[in-house]
């Protein structure tokens, strides 16, 4: 009970970021994924994982200028559903939509540049997935926090990555750009105020 | 009983080689299939989008799967969105540079020109594809009642104009109405239709109704719905995404594998309903019919 009052919000938490994943399976299996299912999941993994990087970028400046320090333990585990529903996403577009077909992937991906800037985030969020575990935040000491940001490129890119596989409606990307560069700014912002007191990094 | 004469039972000896020889097809067809697996096979080894007697697509997918931008900019949404669309009374002004301008009401046109089932393959430009049986008559039909001029050179189609009917129009991002062209020699091409309907039934709104082009070796946007205009002019006509997007659409948008969008690749698609992807053929596989229109054009400079 007690261990329930102390986690009830990542319980929350782990239970919306699932949601998602539920409503694409629950869709898939009631045929209601459009007339190309394959598609309808990429559209969909690609938007989640969209939305929880921005989540994940947000809870710093959330916690630092609202002082919601309880949202502190959500950054890693939205980080990682933002990783998560990626891999879904790179899983579905290489094993699915290719059937793992490397020669038909490589002979389409030249004229898909959007598929090599959302690779390139990909490959970006790697490193900080695997690093997320509480002893590699130890191992990498003041390090980490360095490599961590290499979540803001990889948002960048994922943001790009929409733009240029959107035909005409550029609504959605252009929300998405806007909510990415104004996190950054925030953050921006506050590392540099942070960087003119006297005696402390970043 | 009839008696199975002895020169038709197979010996055991070979009886037991053949079984023998079907479980080494099996290990070679198990091993090929590990090895493109680990290869990752190639483009080639996906079969081809045109084949002879290509399978349709299903009534429901052609009907909930639409691109039609006046109603909704999610193909999901578009049947939904244009279920109460008004197709009656409805008036198709055929004009321009013709000895005998008509406008005519739907009734009157599909009177005079009976449409015929024809099955095309449907390529969209979004690099999925569909098989299609279309109600239809032939775009050349019309043009030969119109008496197109000597200064006739192109064929200039409009959609209807209506926002209050077609919602999307008050997306003011798109110049509409929806416009579309083909050079006279092509819309004098025996495959192009004026369609009416599919699957033997009334066109319904998502599809264009009551009147749209059909161009089946052209990526679909050519193919224009609720048409309300067609028009012979002398001058290349400017389309709905030529001014959309200049440096992305070209006025011919011939399906070509070699050609790709700026922004993504044509060599393969989708065909609805199937999960493995397919090879793009070049006039989406209607070049014995259609290749004569564009003998010595760089297709890559006209695309």
């Amino acid at each position: 009970m007690r261990w329930l009052r102390a986690h009830w919000l990542e319980i929350l938490f782990n239970l919306a970021a699932l949601l998602p994943l539920g409503l694409l399976v629950w869709d898939f299996a009631r045929g209601q994924l459009t007339a190309n299912p394959i598609q309808a999941v990429q559209l969909r993994t690609g938007r989640d994982a969209l939305v929880l990087l921005v989540i994940t970028l947000a809870i710093t400046p959330l916690v630092r200028f609202f002082r919601l320090g309880c949202l502190l333990p959500l950054r890693r585990l939205a980080g990682l559903y933002a990783f998560g529903y990626a891999s879904l996403h790179l899983v579905n577009f290489v094993g699915v939509d290719y059937g793992f077909n490397f020669g038909a992937i490589f002979a389409d991906v030249g004229d898909k540049r959007y598929v090599l800037a959302g690779l390139a985030g990909y490959l970006l969020l790697l490193p900080l997935a695997v690093t997320s575990t509480h002893g590699w935040v130890k191992r990498l000491g003041r390090n980490w926090e360095r490599l961590h940001w290499f979540i803001y490129p990889a948002a960048l890119l994922a943001v790009v990555h929409f733009f240029w596989q959107t035909k005409a409606d550029f609504r959605q990307p252009i929300i998405f750009g806007v909510l990415v560069i104004f996190l950054l700014a925030a953050r921006l912002i506050s590392l540099s105020r942070r960087l003119k007191q006297p005696g402390r990094g970043i | 009983m009839q008696k199975i004469k002895s020169s038709e039972i197979t010996p055991k000896s070979l009886f037991l080689t053949r079984r023998d020889f079907i479980a080494g097809l099996g290990a070679v067809a198990a091993g090929a299939a590990f090895l493109s697996a680990c290869q990752g096979g190639s483009l080639s080894s996906l079969p081809p989008a045109s084949e002879p007697n290509d399978k349709l697509t299903t009534k429901r997918d052609i009907t909930s799967y639409n691109n039609f931008y006046e109603f909704s900019l999610s193909k999901d949404d578009v049947a939904e969105a244009a279920r109460n669309f008004k197709t009656s009374p409805w008036t198709v002004a055929v004009g321009g540079l013709v000895a005998n301008p008509r406008t005519y009401a739907i009734e009157d046109l599909l009177k005079q020109f009976p449409p015929e089932e024809r099955v095309y393959r449907l390529r969209c430009v979004e690099a999925w594809s569909m098989v299609i049986p279309w109600l239809g008559f032939p775009m050349a039909k019309l043009l030969q009642a119109a008496q197109p001029t000597t200064d006739a050179k192109y064929v200039r189609f409009e959609t209807l104009n209506d926002p209050v009917e077609m919602p999307g129009q008050a997306d003011t991002s798109f110049d509409w109405p929806y416009a579309e062209g083909l050079r006279l020699d092509e819309a004098m091409n025996d495959l192009v239709l004026l369609s009416n309907g599919l699957y033997g039934e009334t066109l319904l709104p998502q599809n264009g109704a009551p009147l749209r082009l059909v161009v089946p070796w052209k990526y679909g946007f050519k193919s224009i719905k609720s048409i309300v205009k067609i028009e012979l002019v002398a001058e290349m006509p400017v389309s709905f995404w030529m001014a959309a997007v200049p440096e992305e659409y070209g006025f011919y948008a011939n399906v070509n594998p070699d050609v790709p969008h700026p922004r993504w690749s044509q060599a393969t698609e989708r065909r609805i309903g199937e999960y493995q992807r397919r090879q793009t053929v070049l006039f989406n596989g209607y070049g014995e019919e259609v290749a004569y229109l564009y003998q010595g054009m760089d297709l890559k400079k006209f695309f």
